[in-house]
């Protein structure tokens, strides 16, 4: 595989072809925020809180890191006003629905980013579900299970995750689906018996 | 039925055509009706009806042939009826008026003058369709075949020279002689992104993968757009023999159409020219005895708007949800199934036989140095001339509209056009010399998108459209990426709260943080494009903005909640036809006095200020409605106004 050389924030660093932005500024201790990835999956692009900048033949544009690959020559900013702003106004969209007292990653980086996640919920004040609709329990399922056992049903704002009835007998409890939650929504799987309850907490009435 | 032999080369193909060049003549008299969508439902398919009859009756049925075609963009003066050889066109045609025709123009070769097309500036009757002023400024290479055709019939885009481009491109050129072609031809994506198609085809090709597919996109959804589906409908051996050349220099065995749902007769007709293409040796093993291989399938969308973004539609072929995925890596690297892929609009396709034909010399003699070729716009909105038009790029928006489009409906004032659907920015007024191209639209805020055209007058308000146009989206936004699904919830939110009236000053920061985020990082075309008419309407209109949140008023009067409806007295003539009408007993008064509107009751539909004959009901916002009239106040007599 084709070593390629490009600079993260100044520094260079060698990245192997098939690597993201996000993964070769992980090996240079760069941390990007992120809320719909895990190493462990397969890259997503959706929650886009990883948004930076880069930078080919003079031109620069922003891009997400866990998805864009690394390129030679490739001048990334994980940090500017531009960048900040952006991560800020998606903490504020995604507490639309996550809520104001959102926790886990959201919440820490509702500080970081300063972030003020009541800001636009109060123009659009609807009951927050806790969830920003990451996938990434939907998806670290599919890998557990090998058969999806939640998923997303509907368009738009109208998007939810729900678990599938006729599949419910599959779930294992194996609480993956709990360990990835960014907003603490998915607060625990089980103990017994595991599926009303996965569909409560799901659902909002845990 | 005689059976269908396979053309085996080139020559086989000229004989085909030399066959039925000598079978039809050129003498016998030709009846051809659209019977498009438009068409259809003005009742082209009543007049189909009363022609077959009457042919029969006048036992005509040797001597003249009656061809059901595609659509030929003046949907509004439907059903449109063309007599050849001569080609006198007839418009608005009813049932009734077939007999005259048959005994008029088919048996004497007269013209049947009322049902000619009247010039509306010169009042005089017009004969032909290039001497009508919507046509007289067009330049129609992809649509003007769309008359001559029955869709249905091979037999038809054969006899004029259809396939040839194939047979040519197969037997007289290598796959990278094509691509240089296209690339010579500086064609760019008709779908809306204007990415040059030559490249696209040389990096699918050159990708590493052996398997690769093509893909026609026509999930058409942008409301009031109607280009595809007149292409589809109406030429679809067009778009194949298009997709056919594309898949043999690519290297693609195999490829699918994408039809949206709503689209059936464009799904029948494509599916019908599948089979046909297949009998006569366009598609399948060894086309035109080449050895080259290459399959067909028509996919039907389910109804998703965002399953027109590429990526989304090659989701949607796998059996997935159509939702859209990241594209750093280029479709045409990884594509469906993560092969490499093509996919074009239907537009591009169609664009591919006559640049092949006529060469790329000839198709970048036609528009503007970055973008060549003909447009095709659907033109809509308050334009006095609504249809399909196709044009050269590079034709100033004031001619389109203007020239082509007739000028304002009701001669009223222009305020701004929409190009490029709902993610298209407003133009104002001081842009309408901008020259229509893929550059130059985007330079000013818009987009060239696939070719809606939406003319808007003095009576529309642009913070309302830009409300109308959010909403649209976020019907239709997959809700995948946070950026587009909650940025265009609350956009909508603030946007509807300013036209109710309840917008403060802080809000228009807030759209524009929320628009700068969308448009740098939602995840694909729907999210970064979908705050165009918001910031352009903030950009060119921001007056109109400010009088909603500062001083409560829409200057169009078309936001509800700051209109009110009010009687002048000085104009009403009592005659009580508001009075009755009023749905919520709203309006006060009697026989010989004037009426007055109760506020409190009124729940501002407008009935009364369309019914009344003396102009008397006003729109009134931002002003205080004046008292109320002393009881028993005698109406100022007037003539009624017509």
């Amino acid at each position: 595989m084709k070593t390629l050389t490009l600079k993260i924030d100044g520094k260079e660093i060698e990245a192997k072809e098939d690597m993201t932005i996000l993964e070769a500024a992980e090996k240079l201790g760069i941390q990007i925020p992120t809320l719909c990835h895990h190493k462990k999956l397969e890259p997503y692009g959706a929650c886009r809180i990883c948004s930076v900048e880069i930078e080919t033949r003079g031109k620069s544009r922003i891009v997400a890191a866990c998805c864009y690959p690394v390129k030679n020559n490739l001048n990334v900013t994980t940090r500017s006003t531009q960048i900040d702003k952006i991560r800020k106004t998606i903490l504020e969209l995604a507490a639309v629905t996550a809520g104001e007292d959102a926790m886990g990653e959201m919440r820490k980086l509702a500080s970081e980013y300063n972030a003020d996640l009541s800001h636009l919920r109060s123009k659009t004040p609807i009951e927050p579900t806790r969830c920003i609709l990451c996938g990434l329990c939907v998806r670290r399922c599919i890998e557990a299970t090998w058969d999806s056992v939640i998923g997303f049903i509907g368009r738009g704002t109208k998007r939810q995750i729900a678990l599938y009835p006729e599949k419910a007998s599959i779930c294992t409890i194996c609480d993956y689906c709990h360990d990835v939650c960014p907003t603490g929504k998915i607060t625990s799987t089980g103990p017994d018996p595991p599926f009303p309850q996965i569909d409560d907490v799901l659902a909002g009435r845990e | 039925m005689e059976s269908i032999k396979p053309v085996r080369n080139p020559e086989e193909l000229e004989k085909l055509h030399q066959k039925i060049e000598s079978e039809r003549g050129n003498e016998k008299p030709i009846v051809s009706i659209c019977i498009s969508t438009g068409c259809v439902a003005l009742g082209a398919t009543s007049v189909l009806e009363a022609f077959k009859n009457g042919i029969k009756k006048t036992k005509l049925e040797k001597e003249v042939e009656i061809k059901e075609t595609g659509c030929l963009g003046f949907c509004e003066q439907g059903p449109r009826v063309t007599i050849y050889p001569d080609e006198i066109c007839y418009f608005k045609v009813k049932p009734d008026d077939v007999q005259e025709i048959i005994s008029q123009t088919i048996k004497e070769n007269k013209i049947v003058e009322h049902l000619l097309y009247t010039d509306p500036i010169t009042r005089k009757k017009v004969r032909r369709l290039d001497e009508i002023p919507f046509y007289k400024d067009q330049l129609r290479p992809l649509l003007e075949n769309n008359a001559r055709i029955d869709p249905k019939n091979i037999l038809d885009y054969i006899h004029l020279d259809g396939y040839k481009a194939l047979a040519k491109a197969i037997t007289q050129m290598t796959p990278q002689q094509i691509i240089e072609e296209i690339k010579k031809s500086k064609l760019r994506g008709r779908g809306g992104g204007g990415f040059p198609t030559g490249i696209k085809w040389e990096t699918t090709r050159n990708a590493a993968e052996q398997t690769k597919y093509v893909i026609v996109n026509c999930d058409e959804g942008d409301p009031g757009a109607f280009m595809d589906r007149s292409l589809m409908d109406g030429n679809p051996h067009s778009v194949l023999e298009g997709l056919i050349i594309g898949a043999f220099a690519i290297g693609a065995k195999e490829g699918y159409v994408y039809v949206r749902e709503e689209y059936p007769l464009a799904t029948e007709n494509i599916t019908t020219a599948i089979d046909q293409a297949k009998q006569y040796g366009f598609l399948g093993e060894d086309i035109l005895g080449s050895g080259f291989n290459f399959n067909v399938k028509v996919h039907k969308g389910a109804g998703a708007f965002v399953s027109g973004e590429s990526s989304a539609l090659m989701t949607a072929i796998e059996g997935k949800t159509g939702e859209p995925r990241p594209k750093y890596i280029r479709t045409a690297v990884k594509g469906l199934w993560n092969k490499p892929t093509c996919l074009n609009n239907v537009k591009t396709w169609a664009n591919i036989p006559l640049i092949i034909m006529k060469g790329a010399e000839w198709f970048k003699n036609i528009g503007t140095e970055g973008s060549s070729g003909t447009a095709i716009f659907s033109l809509v909105g308050k334009i006095k001339n609504t249809g399909l038009v196709e044009v050269p790029m590079g034709i100033t928006l004031r001619d389109l509209i203007y020239k082509i489009g007739g000028g304002i409906k009701d001669d009223n004032k222009f305020k701004a056009v929409q190009t490029g659907g709902p993610s298209g920015g407003f133009i104002p007024e001081e842009y309408l010399d901008l020259q229509v191209d893929f550059d130059e639209l985007d330079k000013v805020g818009s987009m060239m998108g696939s070719g809606g055209l939406v003319v808007m007058d003095e009576d529309t308000c642009m913070v309302d459209s830009a409300r109308y146009f959010v909403d649209f989206l976020l019907e239709e936004s997959c809700g995948k990426c946070i950026p587009c699904r909650e940025g265009l919830r609350v956009l909508s939110k603030i946007l509807g709260n300013i036209c109710e009236g309840k917008g403060e000053h802080v809000d228009i920061g807030i759209v524009e943080d929320i628009a700068f985020t969308m448009e740098n990082a939602s995840l694909c075309a729907l999210g970064t494009t979908a705050t165009n008419p918001v910031l352009t309407s903030l950009k060119y209109f921001r007056e109109e903005w400010d009088q909603h949140i500062k001083d409560k008023r829409c200057i169009a009067k078309v936001c509800k909640s700051l209109t009110n409806f009010y009687i002048d007295p000085k104009e009403c003539q009592a005659c009580l036809i508001c009075l009755r009408e009023c749905p919520t007993k709203a309006i006060e008064g009697e026989k010989d006095q004037v009426h007055w509107i109760n506020q409190e009751k009124c729940e501002k539909c407008g009935i009364c200020y369309e019914v009344c004959k003396f102009d008397a009901v006003k729109k009134l916002s931002g002003e205080p409605i004046p008292s109320k009239p002393a009881n028993g106040m005698k109406p100022i007599r007037k003539g009624v106004k017509q």
